[in-house]
């Protein structure tokens, strides 16, 4: 098995291995590829909307188009690139940052990922058949349910297919973090990636199922005649509101919170420095997951819900500052003294502090209940989330992708290509969100098809459109130095001076992750054994038979079965022959599940006498 | 090393359902599993709080509820909570046929529980006009017990297909932490049945 996986394989046998791994490793692979995707066609959409804001009274798309491209950059880019990007870094680092062979469930994990591609898949089909998703990426069900065509539709089916892969994902963390820490490997001792990808899953686990019910409701008022937001037969739309919410506030933390820790474990190495803090940065980013389940309602201040309430929401929205300035001091003061090797990967870290403390502090703004009925739903609103999203996990992604491309991939980034990107993006970034605070200031609503001439507006936003213009390129950028890295030479096992375990083992690491489980000294267990050890870590277990579990086709027709009938939910309103892939799909989907149920899936062994032959 | 020896020990362990690490996985696996159903619930249940007086001109909850059936229908479910911790008893005394008793005691339970649930949903509508469709209340009130029945229903199957599967092959560390992890599954699906009870029956026909 081991010994094949290095010989050149035909491209339908890698397919077919893609298509059935539950190795972690290249669950990641598939992740960054479907969220990659989904990045470039979010990012497209961006465009499409910014060259439709280019000038006052311009006509480049249709109103109903434009509501379409909003809608569908938000929802993809939120749902289906910056969480499976994340999701594909935890994968591919998070079992080797604690010294595991394997994650929890990995079925599960690959049911995860084919659910989240699927439902990507389903959502984007709405623009071929007639319309996708226009009712913004809260789709507030007063717009909703009014919404004619299957645009919506296809907007509940498809988060709901793709949300219950994100839960399965979360869980698998979860247990993963609790269980298959390798000896020696406390919870104080694990890096900070892996302790906020711990805390994110407990947000994923705690925040989905608010989504997962809201989408039912409005799945059974669109589709099968029930009034839970029809005002004229009792309902009520602002519970759509408080459930997507409930959901939407800790999703933005599911965003943040992994970057973070994946900025302290840059800012440590890089810095050759231990992190500044540590204990005091597990429990801000505690504390701030924490608070991030108690100030939903601040997306709300202006739905009425009262002073008390607003107030409450206020303050505890406010209080979400205190952990997070934590973490910038701590980010400094892990820099401050150490020695500072400015790579592409720290390039984006260094750029990240700023522009997300202007975010922060646009945050703490909107929170003051009394001035957000002046921002409400104008581009201040926009400009702020984007610094946050952009700045915080737009600039994560690139600076772990950059960090652990060699882990990951085998090969190193260039450099030079890398800080180019960087610039270019960095600069774009800021030329296009930073003066969208001002229009906004103004008045400038968001989600507008056009702007009037005459009222200021037009500079503003021709500099904005330039910025977007300028990002593009940026990722263009990227894209190349991904392709021209496929020619160069193999990369080493540590190439950055690392200080946590992932940079122990080779690039990329052996199917089965370790050979021995390593036995863990302390906090940066690498660093330690380099400067108090021989560099090597040592190993906890004699050499043994390695257990590893088959690889697997069920993940994917399982996704399939529900992704069939997922068009049958959406289309049986128009006929009742619909019904039938309804019930095909659904009862494939059962079939695959029983059929894991019933068939023993045992596992194998890797014998001792193999793994005595591969090289370390 | 093989998968017969590790999994069928000579001497069975005091708790076969963690003693692999597949059956510890499971087990915690599980429980943050239920701990998202929870926040699913949670939320059904402040939907239906905020819509139970939406009648839209219908029967509200004090005409249409009976407590009779429904303190029926409690008992029973308690009843088979109880009968599922005699079998994760039995499977813990190593003692195979008695396990599969009474699971079996607690699969008929829980099929008493459906019929009772199908009774009063019947009863509603022929005799009330009470729908999913007729009002706010009604789709709330039919989601919230409807997510549940789906549940017991869910869990039902999967009690059924453990059980077949399992019929002409003892106990082993590979199946036990599937039987616990059911087990737990029903003890979630009546709790939450305590709190429909409470929140829902009770609190319809006094509040």
């Amino acid at each position: 098995m081991s010994t094949t996986a290095t010989q050149k394989r035909s491209i339908g046998a890698v397919l077919w291995d893609y298509m059935t791994t539950i190795d972690h490793k290249k669950i990641a692979h598939l992740y960054l590829i479907g969220g990659g995707f989904f990045f470039i066609l979010g990012g497209l959409e961006a465009v499409v909307i910014r060259i439709q804001l280019i000038k006052p009274d311009n006509d480049f798309i249709s109103a109903g188009l434009y509501n379409q491209m909003i809608t569908m950059h938000g929802t993809t880019m939120i749902f289906l690139a910056a969480m499976p990007i994340i999701l594909a870094l935890m994968n591919a680092v998070l079992p080797l940052q604690i010294g595991a062979r394997d994650v929890a469930f990995p079925f599960l994990n690959s049911l995860g990922f084919w659910l989240f591609m699927f439902g990507g898949i389903l959502l984007n089909c709405s623009w071929f058949l007639g319309g996708a998703p226009d009712g913004g990426w809260t789709s507030y069900a007063s717009f909703a349910l009014t919404s004619p065509g299957h645009g919506i539709d296809f907007y509940v089916m498809g988060l709901q297919i793709a949300g219950a892969g994100t839960l399965m994902g979360g869980i698998n963390f979860l247990v993963t973090v609790i269980n298959m820490r390798a000896p020696g490997m406390t919870y104080m001792r694990m890096p900070l990636f892996t302790w906020a990808s711990f805390i994110t899953s407990v947000l994923i686990l705690f925040a989905f199922p608010a989504l997962t019910v809201a989408l039912f409701l409005l799945m059974f008022d669109r589709m099968f005649g029930s009034a839970f937001f029809d005002v004229t037969m009792g309902g009520n739309s602002v519970i759509w509101q408080h459930l997507f919410w409930i959901f939407g506030h800790p999703e933005v933390y599911i965003l943040i919170l992994p970057v973070f820790g994946l900025f302290s474990d840059l800012f440590s190495t890089f810095s050759k420095k231990r992190l500044f803090g540590y204990t005091a940065m597990v429990f801000a980013t505690m504390l701030i997951a924490f608070l991030g389940f108690m100030v939903w309602a601040h997306h709300m201040f202006t739905v009425g819900l009262g002073p008390v309430a607003n107030s409450i929401f206020a303050i505890g929205t406010m209080a979400i500052a205190v952990p997070t300035g934590i973490k910038i001091f701590n980010w400094l003061l892990t820099m401050w003294g150490g020695n500072i090797k400015i790579t592409a990967a720290m390039l984006w870290a260094l750029g990240f502090i700023p522009s997300f403390t202007i975010g922060g502090m646009t945050g703490v703004m909107l929170g003051s209940a009394v001035a957000d009925y002046q921002y409400h739903d104008t581009y201040f609103v926009v400009a702020h989330f984007h610094y946050v999203i952009v700045g915080g996990t737009v600039f994560g992604v690139f600076a772990g992708l950059h960090y652990w491309w060699p882990k990951m991939f085998g090969r190193i980034l260039h450099e030079g290509l890398g800080k180019w990107t960087f610039w270019l993006f960095f600069i774009g970034f800021h030329l296009t969100f930073f003066i969208q605070h001002f229009l906004g200031l103004m008045g400038m609503p968001r989600r507008y098809w056009v702007f009037l001439e005459g009222q200021e507006l037009d500079l503003g936003n021709w500099i904005s459109t330039m910025g977007a213009f300028l990002m593009s390129v940026g990722v263009i950028m990227f894209l190349i130095n991904v392709i021209i890295t496929i020619k160069s030479p193999k990369a080493p096992a540590d190439p950055w001076d690392g200080r946590t375990l992932e940079w122990a083992i080779s690039s990329p690491p052996k199917f089965y992750n370790f050979k021995q489980l390593p036995l863990i000294r302390g906090l940066d267990p690498l660093w330690i054994e380099k400067t108090e050890g021989n560099g090597k870590i040592p190993p906890a277990e004699p050499l043994d038979d390695v257990h590893m579990p088959n690889n697997t086709f069920l993940p994917f027709l399982m996704s399939l079965g529900f992704f069939v009938a997922g068009f049958g939910f959406i289309y049986q309103t128009d006929h009742k022959l619909m019904l039938l892939p309804l019930y095909i799909g659904m009862a494939f989907a059962l079939g695959c599940m029983a059929v894991r149920s019933f068939k023993d899936d045992l596992g194998y062994y890797i014998k001792k006498e193999d793994l005595e032959r591969e090289a370390d | 090393m093989s998968h017969e020896d590790t999994l069928n020990p000579e001497v069975m362990p005091n708790e076969p359902e963690k003693a692999t690490l597949e059956g510890k996985n499971k087990f915690i696996g599980l429980w943050f599993f239920l701990g998202g159903e929870t926040v699913l619930f949670a939320s059904l249940f402040g939907t239906y709080l905020a819509l139970k007086n939406s009648t839209n001109n219908g029967p509200d909850t004090q005409e249409l509820y009976g407590l009779g059936l429904v303190f029926l229908m409690t008992m029973i479910l308690l009843t088979s909570s109880l009968t599922s911790v005699y079998a994760m008893y039995h499977m813990k005394n190593n003692d195979y046929k008695k396990m599969q008793l009474w699971l079996a005691i607690t699969a008929v339970l829980g099929l008493g529980f459906l019929a009772c649930e199908l009774y009063e949903f019947a009863h509603y509508i022929t005799e009330y006009g009470f729908t999913f469709r007729s009002s706010a209340f009604g789709s709330a009130f039919y989601t919230l017990v409807g997510f549940h029945g789906g549940h017991v229903i869910f869990g039902l199957c999967w009690l059924i297909s453990l059980m077949i599967r399992n019929a002409k092959r003892g106990l082993n560390l590979y199946n036990a932490p599937k039987f616990n992890s059911f087990s737990l599954y029903w003890h979630f699906i009546d709790v939450v049945w305590v709190f429909i009870f409470t929140v829902v029956y009770l609190m319809g026909k006094v509040g």
